[in-house]
């Protein structure tokens, strides 16, 4: 049998006969198919199942390093004795840890076991004729007689129903046996939807493409990060990128060089609604994209329309504010001057960066900075943003001297400032005030070390208007996945396959003609499902009024009474009768 | 008085509406148990009259072939046996429960349903078109929502199949869901962050709570089956079993088949919500798949479900134990929505709370 001897539309086991009887021993050869016949057993595809769904659930509750990184860092700070063990369990990657892959692994193992030899079998099955009418009809679901009406032959009958099975997409074959009465008996042997197995069988392939295009396809691409203040551009190199991170088998020779320039961000805050007021309703990145020797053009990335080009996917995942800071010495030389993107803490867009000057002042120079875009003062006396836009900006700094760290090769994030090693030049702890800058304004460094200016990105704004004073940034995320067609693709056939596995009845119906002793023919109809099939009754009890009709309609006018028929169906079997009632 | 409030207004009185109907479910159930009891006792004194055998009561319903086939298909192959012809005045199969037909109070708890449905619709589009958008952004809108969508299904099904014994169970359920998302999920009305304005919105959560609809009727479905099966285990022993109203419901063969076919419905509802939510998340977050906790529970509930196919498909595992695969599944079903989406981090942060 194709299917896995515990399904439940197998033949159950035979019992071994003989039970004292030893059997011989199975060998290695033995054993392997022992096992083999264990994987792909039904059985052991749902201990798997279920054990996978069990498996799952820990990278619910614990960060994973894929999808939330910081989580895990967190994680390990608040539970230090905690967190090594559980890695030790893989339990901050259990998506890609060696248990999690032996259940899926052995899963894809079994069903690759299983689906095999059934597509042989069912290859096999389209090919095959239905099989010989069963000798008793009446075992069988939906067993209905009705009497032909009198004129019509056996041979005739049948064939009409052979003519109508056929036309309603069964398959048929003609049977013409011999009573044990020495009657002849014609009967024709009908079998419709294989589909429902050929959708059963797409639908376990395309489960095993989606894994392999998954699991292996995924290694062709790449994703990477970009931060752009408005008026930067970006050129898809793989130094550009802020963080980069390519699959398996990339080649980063075949990045197309093509320009990508942030014109302008535009951000909507709900203002009428004061039950949503600041929630953002609408975030826009105009682009302007150049391809090697073409003209440039302009496009638009929001956060539920990526732009498609060169390859790439570009996604708008973040933004923010990038406060442009100039930092002059005594001598009112420029030493420094560059749009920062702070990050974003809350939803008001408090946000957080650090200016690092390293050159041209008395002292390397390192400053903290809050910027509130709409700045407000609880009651504490603390600051922050009661407004995402652009209304009463603020930059608060702390300044710091000392040595940065930058000489000495180590790599550093540019959002963060090391301040242990370095002189709190201002702050609460030395009593000297921050710096607080809006827009325009420039300020003192302490110690006579020079200025720090907050520019005003729209000077020519009317007194008060804030509207587009500090540059925002947008964070984009680029990615290329070259087979994420494939997956969709895999993933509709999957959707295709289950649909026809689960609604296409498959089924066998007979349609046989018995000669009586009177010379009139008695139908017997019935049917066999294969696989669920709620509707098999009614479509045989349906087949037999159709028939009958056909057989009337054909039978000679003046030898049928109107009337000949309905005694057929007095003979039906109770069940049917029942079914009528229900 | 705006939409908003009206909205509130028509949904408190779903509210007690379905508590009306709820009581009048189970006054039918009571009333059930008292016919068996009653059927029970004449069964004893007319021991030549078997009360409890006439036909037409599992489906109940004229109007589906279907209903009627599942239950026949089963009976046809199991009862009729070699004999030729079964014989006449025979005592229909045990498929069938006692007679029992619409009780007065049932037909009220029908009604009252409709008409508790109709007032919650009207809170959902009024909810709807005051907020110009789906009305199902944030947990207490999925809340409303969802829970037509389980009773719309409710009824639908009851055109085809008399499913009419689970309405204590649907009223109850969508009455505990309506009070639990109105008291802790309540929130204004907020226009669409950027991450939710997309088609997908329409079509991934309308689709996932219609599969929610439909797994819950399984669910039922599923449960009554196991009490029935015992019922039936304990009856076929020849003890007197209690919860007495089981003898007027279908056998637990025939709840399983229905339970079946509600749920590879819903399966396949949620399969897609699986691929739609995909393609979304690629448009929205850069990826199709992240292991996002909420995508972690739609897989894990998929897998769930998918198991419980191939159980029905198992021998050995088709009745009660893929019975209890379909309770376990509504379960991280409802734990999806209302534990992952409000105490679980991740991207799927909608809960508005």
């Amino acid at each position: 049998m194709s299917r896995p001897s515990d399904h439940y539309d197998s033949r159950p086991p035979v019992s071994e006969a003989g039970d004292g009887v030893t059997q011989p021993k199975l060998g290695f050869i033995g054993w392997l198919r022992w096992f083999w016949r264990q994987l792909t057993s039904m059985r052991t595809a749902l201990f798997l199942l279920l054990l996978l769904a069990i498996a799952a659930v820990p990278g619910s509750l614990v960060p994973q390093r894929s999808s939330d990184p910081n989580g895990v860092t967190q994680y390990f700070a608040d539970n230090p004795d905690l967190a090594p063990v559980l890695d030790n369990f893989q339990a901050f990657d259990v998506y890609s840890s060696a248990w999690f892959s032996a259940i899926y692994l052995l899963l894809f193992v079994s069903l690759i076991g299983c689906v095999i030899p059934r597509t042989a079998h069912h290859l096999k099955a389209l090919r095959a004729a239905p099989p010989k009418t069963p000798a008793r009809l009446a075992r069988l679901a939906g067993f209905t007689t009705r009497q032909a009406p009198a004129g019509t032959d056996a041979a005739t009958a049948v064939d009409s129903a052979r003519r109508l099975l056929k036309s309603t997409g069964y398959r048929v074959a003609l049977f013409n046996s011999r009573s044990r009465a020495g009657r002849s008996e014609f009967s024709v042997s009908a079998e419709r939807g294989y589909l429902r197995e050929t959708g059963n069988l797409v639908f376990h392939s395309a489960l095993v493409g989606v894994l392999v295009t998954v699991g292996f396809g995924s290694g062709f691409g790449f994703s990477g990060q970009r931060v752009l203040v408005e008026g930067q551009t970006f050129v898809n190199t793989l130094g550009a990128y802020d963080s980069f991170n390519p699959g398996r088998f990339f080649d980063d020779g075949t990045l197309d060089p093509y320009k990508l320039s942030l014109d302008t961000f535009e951000a909507d805050y709900e203002m009428e609604n004061l039950d949503a007021y600041g929630q953002p309703i609408d975030f826009t990145a105009d682009v302007t994209i150049t391809h090697r020797g073409q003209e440039s053009e302009a496009g638009t990335v929001k956060v539920n329309e990526p732009l498609y080009t060169g390859g790439t996917d570009v996604y708008l995942l973040g933004n923010g504010y990038a406060p442009t800071i100039t930092v002059k010495d005594p001598d009112g030389n420029v030493v420094f001057t560059d749009s920062i993107p702070f990050l974003p803490q809350d939803a008001n867009l408090t946000s957080m960066g650090v200016v690092k000057v390293p050159d041209g002042l008395d002292e390397q120079l390192g400053m903290l900075g809050f910027f509130y875009p709409t700045q407000d003062v609880a009651a504490s006396g603390a600051y922050f943003s009661s407004f995402p836009d652009l209304v009463y900006p603020m930059l608060t700094l702390n300044v710091y001297a000392g040595d940065l760290g930058l000489d000495s090769g180590v790599p550093a994030s540019v959002y963060t400032l090391d301040v242990d090693e370095l002189t709190p030049l201002t702050g609460r702890d030395i009593g000297i005030d921050s710096i607080e800058l809006m827009p325009g304004e420039t300020q003192d460094l302490p110690n006579g070390l020079g200025s720090v200016t907050f520019e005003n990105a729209n000077p020519d704004a009317a007194d008060g208007d804030f509207t587009g004073s500090v540059p925002r940034f947008a964070s984009f995320d680029i990615h290329h996945d070259p087979t994420q067609g494939w997956v969709l693709l895999f993933a509709i056939l999957v959707l295709l396959g289950l649909l026809t596995s689960l609604f296409v009845p498959r089924r066998r119906v007979w349609v046989k003609a018995l000669e009586g002793d009177d010379g009139s023919i008695r139908l017997e109809y019935a049917g066999l499902a294969r696989g669920e099939d709620p509707t098999l009754e009614a479509a045989v009890s349906a087949l037999a009024d159709r028939h009958a009709a056909l057989l009337e309609a054909d039978a000679p006018p003046a030898d049928a009474p109107a009337d000949s028929l309905p005694g057929g169906s007095q003979q039906t079997d109770s069940q049917q009768t029942d079914t009528r009632q229900t | 008085m705006n939409l908003i409030e009206l909205s509130i207004i028509s949904l408190t009185s779903a509210m007690v509406v379905y508590a009306l109907a709820f009581i009048a479910f189970a006054m039918d159930l009571a009333r059930r148990s008292a016919a068996v009891g009653a059927a029970q006792q004449g069964q004893v004194s007319e021991a030549e009259q078997p009360v409890a055998v006439a036909a037409g009561s599992v489906a109940g319903s004229s109007t589906s072939v279907n209903s009627a086939s599942v239950n026949s298909a089963s009976a046809g192959s199991a009862s009729v046996g070699p004999g030729p012809l079964p014989r006449a005045g025979k005592p229909k199969a045990a498929d069938t429960g006692l007679a029992y037909g619409r009780s007065p109070s049932l037909r009220v708890g029908v009604a009252l349903t409709v008409l508790a449905w109709v007032l919650h619709l009207a809170a959902v589009l009024m909810r709807g078109i005051a907020a110009e958008r789906v009305p199902w952004a944030n947990m207490y809108e999925f809340s409303m929502t969802g829970t037509l969508l389980i009773v719309g299904v409710f009824l639908l099904v009851l055109t085809r199949v008399d499913l009419r014994f689970l309405g204590t169970f649907i009223t109850g359920l969508v009455l505990v869901l309506l009070l639990l998302a109105s008291m802790n999920f309540y929130v204004e009305v907020a226009p669409l962050p950027p991450a939710l304005q997309s088609v997908w919105l329409v079509i991934h959560v309308f689709v996932a709570s219609l599969a929610t609809g439909l797994f819950a009727l399984g669910f039922a479905l599923s449960v009554v089956q196991l009490m029935q099966f015992r019922r039936e285990s304990i009856a076929a022993g020849g003890k007197p079993a209690r919860l007495r109203f089981l003898a007027t419901l279908p056998s637990s063969q025939k709840l399983e088949n229905l339970a079946y076919r509600v749920t590879i419905i819903g399966f396949i509802l949620w399969t897609f919500t699986l691929m739609a939510g995909s393609i979304w998340a690629e448009k929205a977050w850069g990826r199709y798949w992240g292991w996002d906790t909420k995508e972690v529970w739609t897989f894990i509930i998929w897998v769930i479900f998918a198991g419980y196919i191939h159980a029905r498909a198992t021998r050995g595992w088709r009745g009660s134990r893929s019975a209890w695969l379909a309770i376990i599944g509504f379960s991280a079903v409802l734990f999806n929505f209302g534990i992952v989406n409000v105490f679980f981090k991740g991207l799927h942060a909608y809960s508005g709370l």
